[in-house]
């Protein structure tokens, strides 16, 4: 059995109402990717154009273990 | 026309001992007699108050920079040209920010006219101004500000044809655009052109900023490759508000102040996202 493991996850703009109640505090599989992630949460992969793991750009590829905040921002172009 | 040593001497009989608020003296010039000196010289307002500057009399129209600009800094933001793209919600207050703070050439770009949805929010805008052209509009403001500042206006949309001639040997450009199309062609425009770029978007409560230079990746980092964005992003479902345009937009001026006084730390391959529903501003690192 996989060891439980969990992030903090913060949607940005038009994602957030994709948000979960356990956003804080949300469980993920060890190693489970990014792009996993916003399947589950049914995030159209399009819209997820800007990730960011511990204030970091990452990637629909990039894995997460847990204890990591996770930010994703849908495109924003308004001027 | 450069002032020369009878224009000098005029600053100076014209300027007058003063103190800041917290008993720091300092010699002072005013409004009117910087316009006077012009009118009856022939020479620029903007040239007057680089001659005073360097004589260390302060233009009262910019003593309560004082504290945070050398007389030596205020003169650097006179000499100094910027390209504002898009003269909307960001360009607007953008645009007043840096009449204000003394910036001597202001390049504007927009081919738009104002309509009313543009009311809630472009500072430029008002309600006789309605169907204006937004470049004539901030001309007029630009001018009622400070009449030191020259303008530039270009009353056309950046395209791919025009783009480097309308903004090459400026000393930064500030992108204000709403279309992440328009963004990419400013940005390889700024590139060609060597022109360090600022860049913010806003949708709704939501915002982010970035500062370009033309070595860096840019744009891609944060729409993906250009080709796959699309032209428009969240603001289509979550509009645009005053507070959070005007706040996303001061932050431009701000870094576009840095790159032409050299001073501070910029957003340089980071970018500063914000969230007013609740308060958050984050520097992310973008590689």
């Amino acid at each position: 059995m996989s060891k439980k493991a969990f992030i903090t996850l913060k949607l940005f703009a038009s994602l957030g109402k994709f948000t979960p109640d356990s956003a804080d505090n949300y469980q993920v599989e060890p190693g489970t990717s990014v792009r996993d992630l916003i399947t589950g949460l049914k995030i159209p992969e399009e819209k997820a154009k800007l990730i960011f793991i511990d204030g970091v750009k990452g990637e629909l590829d990039s894995t997460l273990n847990g204890g990591e905040r996770v930010g994703i921002f849908p495109p924003v172009g308004g001027g | 026309m450069k002032p020369d040593d009878d224009i000098k001497n005029r600053i100076r009989s014209l300027s007058t001992r003063k103190e800041l608020p917290d008993k720091t003296p300092y010699t002072g010039i005013s409004v009117n007699s910087i316009i006077n000196i012009s009118q009856n010289s022939g020479i620029s307002c903007r040239e007057i108050e680089i001659a005073s500057l360097e004589e260390e009399i302060i233009p009262e129209r910019y003593v309560r920079n004082m504290k945070s600009f050398s007389a030596t800094d205020q003169a650097t933001l006179l000499k100094s040209r910027i390209t504002i793209v898009g003269l909307g919600g960001l360009g607007g207050v953008v645009t007043e920010i840096l009449a204000r703070i003394g910036i001597g050439t202001l390049n504007l770009i927009d081919g738009d006219v104002f309509e009313e949805s543009n009311l809630n929010r472009q500072f430029l805008s008002t309600e006789n101004l309605i169907s204006t052209p937004k470049t004539d509009a901030a001309e007029k403001r630009i001018k009622e500000i400070n009449s030191s500042v020259t303008v530039w206006k270009h009353s056309e949309y950046l395209n791919e044809e025009n783009a480097e001639g309308l903004i090459e040997g400026l000393d930064a450009v500030i992108d204000c655009l709403d279309s992440l199309t328009a963004r990419f062609v400013l940005e390889r425009a700024s590139k060609k052109a060597g022109c360090r770029l600022v860049s913010a978007a806003v949708a709704g409560n939501y915002g982010h900023i970035t500062t370009i230079f033309p070595e860096d990746p840019g744009l891609k980092l944060i729409y993906g490759d250009p080709e796959n964005a699309p032209d428009k992003g969240a603001e289509t479902s979550l509009g645009a508000l005053s507070h959070c345009v005007s706040l996303v937009a001061s932050l431009e001026a701000s870094e576009a102040i840095k790159i032409i006084l050299k001073k501070g730390s910029l957003l340089r391959n980071r970018l500063l996202l914000i969230d007013l529903d609740d308060n958050t501003f984050e520097t992310m690192q973008l590689f």
